[in-house]
């Protein structure tokens, strides 16, 4: 049975290896944030983080995760204590129905993880893999400009 | 009874009970008041003076949650925040039928708005016969009533003094706009925190104790029956609860959910189908469409007794493909069967029509039905979700006990929805002598845009069941809302017009409501035809525009979408401008918008560089909903009108996936989008849910028109058309 470090809580759960880790984060850990939406990983609704990297649980059997921390949207914040990213998807009114959105939440979390200050370009780049139906990309952008905030100004000599 | 449907049923701090509404009532009421004409069907305010917003309109993720409340709030001087707000439920709210047609600010707001308003005048009543003061010295506000001197009775404790049950009368004195605190302001979407931080939000996410999983299996193609299957062997996997089989509906039942999906594969690999409903080549596609029967009514006529005018006559056609809603969660359900009692939640738009659906079906009493609403995915009009309820209701009359969810899979939700249908507009105008239009003849040829329950027949394993339920005859939705014909009847002002709708009684795919109906063709169609009459006139689109609208609100909605463009401005070589108006329904919200587009000659690809739209939708209540409602709009039929068409064979869809039927993604969406609402203080509630849908298929297509200097007459406009019509 594989063990899980999901928000940093090591478990063992009692999915098969194979099972996708979407399944096993819903159903048997009752996380709501990852959601189905294909279960062929084109549209990010199930996005989680990897060791810092945005991956699609849909499609990612659980058995290739041990010993690699797994971060949900809950690991992230809750609706009553939302972390920065979060609190600027909410201040920027970044969802309709809101389905896709713990998925693109996790998405640009890995990005200003790696990219603390995007350009607008990079933002897109990074969310390309990410469906939104309701069409608030516009919102979603903002959020994710928010969150990120104006990048520092340098300081010292430029050459 | 579940803990679920305790929780549920607890309300407000009190168990609240079904109350039979009566109806119907007055017509003289605004809103859905005359469905509901009592007070407590839409607030009710409990012992503690909590106090509980009801309304038979579901979120849908368009943000009335937050406006209901504010709406209420604001007439009962109340923290928008202390508001609890119960959405359609069939045991507990009133029945205002399908949250769908932009409906819900106009129906169920200007209800709640009433009624509030009228509990506040009885509260005051109550409050001064206690403090023997005339009520309008008394002030409703913060959860109590204030008198001049100081004295303060709150709302719980004057409430039990007030006939709730009475009905709302129809001079019930409203707040004035003028002093408005709540309404009118960005209040942040109550339902948001959840929906970002893993908050149980959807219909996805119960987890009911004792909750089975379901997966159902579909034919491999439309009408194909099932003639083989090896039930035993996907019975006996460990975990499978049951096969289930009636007719050609077949599922399975398991403890767990990857059970669920592991078995549904093997039950799809031993599964023998036969037959099938052939569907014509997409090539035949639009002929097809044209020698379909149809029966003719005329929904508009004017001046036709005067001689034809003289003057140059332009004619054009235009066409429109299946597409899809498209939701980005497949369709879920949840269903409980006590033996008696059947309770379903579910993210689909019309509670108490699912109700008489599932209760046809099921052989069941009505009153022995309750469907609960609960968020989905995104739907934009009749998607899986009524499908999805009635399997969970099949299944969970088979496993009485245990509550059941049925969750469907990409591939079902994308094959089998029911589509937008595919439609043609043939327009044919004379430009007078002055430039003006001199006559109009229009007719759009479309399916039904409705085949949504309460028939048992509209759900789609009803109709594969050993018994089944056959699909009810297509409906066309009459003028002055129409269906295929929503929005056919140009808002311009046109001496001499004719209008008709062909309604196409019977069509290959499965087709229903989607976002706007055929206002987006419609809108397409008239404001292609009215650019090229500009063009013709050798007008500017805009002045034309003008020059032909009387409306005031329709004028100014056209200058500042104008203004606030650049409209006329000089762009780089390889971009055009565009411009389009609507006023949804004739009825609803009014929007004009101007895009900028660049195509890239080479490859055909049209990219929206920006948007500007500017919108009436009378009262604001929240500006933020407003806009987000608009720009989703924007988006959404962008990628409609420059990527989607459901794809087929002659064996039916194979848009099966986002693959097969690409969308938009974030490096499609324009660099600047921005909504410029027009607020109407103290006029009636608009809809604006829908009104961006037609609009932006027209300004697209004539901006692409100045990009590129070609004119297309069909959405989509994918590439491989705007380089057919280059010719490069």
């Amino acid at each position: 049975m594989p063990t899980l470090t999901v928000n940093g809580r090591t478990q063992t759960v009692s999915a098969g290896p194979e099972t996708p880790l979407l399944y096993v984060l819903r159903e048997e850990l009752g996380l709501n944030g990852a959601k189905f939406g294909c279960g062929l990983g084109q549209c990010g609704a199930c996005t989680v983080e990897v060791e810092g990297q945005a991956i699609l649980s849909c499609v990612t059997p659980v058995g290739v995760l041990e010993g690699r921390p797994v971060t949900t949207v809950e690991g992230l914040g809750s609706p009553e204590n939302p972390g920065p990213l979060q609190a600027a998807f909410i201040a920027e009114n970044a969802a309709q129905c809101g389905y896709c959105i713990a998925g693109m939440v996790m998405r640009a979390h890995a990005l200003l993880r790696s990219v603390p200050h995007p350009s607008e370009a990079e933002i897109r780049h990074a969310l390309r893999f990410n469906l939104c139906r309701c069409g608030t990309h516009m919102r979603i952008l903002a959020a994710v400009r928010r969150a990120a905030g104006p990048e520092p100004a340098t300081t010292g000599a430029t050459p | 009874m579940t803990p679920l449907t305790r929780r549920t049923l607890l309300v407000a701090g009190a168990l609240l009970v079904g109350i039979g509404l009566p109806r119907p009532a007055r017509a003289a009421l605004p809103g859905s008041l005359p469905e509901a004409p009592r007070i407590d069907a839409w607030i009710r305010i409990g012992e503690d003076g909590a106090v509980t917003v009801l309304t038979g309109k579901a979120e849908l993720g368009q943000g009335i949650k937050t406006a209901l409340v504010q709406v209420a709030a604001e007439e009962l001087g109340l923290d928008p925040a202390s508001l609890r707000l119960v959405t359609a439920d069939t045991e507990l709210t009133p029945d205002e039928g399908y949250t769908a047609g932009s409906h819900s600010m106009q129906d169920s707001a200007t209800a709640i708005r009433h009624a509030a308003a009228a509990m506040r005048a009885l509260l005051a009543e109550a409050a001064g016969r206690r403090l023997a003061l005339p009520p309008d010295s008394l002030r409703v506000d913060g959860g109590a009533v204030a008198a001049p001197d100081g004295r303060r009775l709150s709302l719980g404790e004057v409430a039990q003094a007030v006939a709730l049950d009475a009905p709302v009368p129809d001079d019930v004195a409203l707040r004035d706009p003028a002093r408005y605190t709540v309404v009118g302001r960005p209040l942040p979407r109550i339902d948001i925190p959840a929906k970002v931080a893993g908050g149980a939000a959807y219909v996805q996410d119960i987890r009911a104790p004792g909750m089975v999983h379901a997966r159902i299996l579909r034919p491999p193609r439309p009408g194909a029956r099932l003639v083989g299957v090896d039930a035993q062997a996907v019975a006996s996997r460990p975990g499978v609860i049951r096969v289930h089989r009636d007719g050609d509906v077949l599922a399975v039942l398991a403890e767990r959910e990857y059970a669920a999906v592991t078995a549904m594969r093997a039950l799809a690999k031993g599964a023998v189908w036969q037959g099938g409903t052939p569907v014509p080549e997409p090539d035949a596609l639009f002929s097809d469409l044209a020698e379909r029967p149809a029966k003719r009514t005329i929904i508009h006529e004017a001046g036709t007794d005067t001689p034809m005018p003289p003057g140059r006559r332009i004619t054009a056609q235009y066409r429109r493909r299946y597409q899809m809603h498209g939701s980005i969660g497949p369709s879920c359900a949840v269903a409980e069967f006590d033996g008696s009692r059947l309770t379903v939640w579910s993210h689909a738009q019309g509670m108490f029509p699912l109700r008489k659906a599932l209760a046809e079906m099921l052989s069941l009493p009505e009153a022995q039905v309750r469907c609960i609403h609960v968020e989905g995915s995104g739907s934009y009009g009749h998607n899986g979700a009524d499908d999805a309820a009635g399997d969970a209701a099949l299944l969970a009359r088979a496993l009485p006990g245990r509550p059941v969810r049925v969750q469907y899979t990409r591939e079902q939700e994308h094959l089998w929805e029911p589509y937008g249908g595919a439609m043609m507009t043939e327009a044919a105008a004379v430009l007078g002598p002055d430039g003006r239009i001199a006559d109009w003849d229009y007719a759009v040829r479309s399916p039904t845009h409705l085949t949504r329950p309460p028939g048992a027949g509209q759900l789609l394993s009803a109709r594969m069941l050993e018994t089944p339920f056959p699909a009810p005859p297509p409906k066309a939705l009459p003028q002055p809302e129409g269906g295929g014909d929503r929005n056919a009847i140009p808002l311009y002002r046109l001496p001499r017009a004719r209008v008709a709708h062909d309604f196409v009684t019977a069509v290959p795919l499965r087709v229903s409501a989607l976002r706007s109906l055929g206002a987006y063709m419609n809108v397409f169609s008239i404001e292609s035809f009215l650019d090229e009459l500009a063009e013709a006139a050798g007008a500017d689109p805009v002045a034309f525009r003008l020059a032909h609208l009387d409306d005031p609100r329709a004028r100014a909605v056209v200058e500042a979408a104008a203004g606030r463009f650049g409209w006329g401005r000089a762009l780089p070589k390889g971009r055009g401008a565009g411009f389009a108006f609507a006023r949804y329904k004739n009825l609803a919200g009014y929007c004009a918008l101007a895009v900028e587009v660049e195509v890239d000659r080479e490859s055909g690809r049209v990219r929206m560089v920006r948007a500007q739209a500017a919108v009436d939708a009378g009262q604001v209540v929240n500006p933020h909903g407003i806009r987000d409602q608009i720009e989703g709009g924007i988006i959404q039929a962008m990628s409609w009108s420059l990527f989607e068409a459901v794809a087929h064979d002659a064996e039916g869809p194979t848009s099966r996936d986002w693959s097969t039927y690409p969308i938009a993604r974030f490096p499609d969406i324009p660099e600047c989008l921005d909504v410029h609402l027009i607020d109407r203080p103290g006029s009636p509630f608009l809809g604006a849910g829908e009104v961006a849908q037609g609009p932006t298929a027209a300004a697209l297509a004539n901006a692409i028109r100045q990009a590129a200097g070609v004119r297309l007459r069909e959405v989509p406009m994918r590439p491989d058309q705007v380089k057919a019509a280059i010719g490069v």
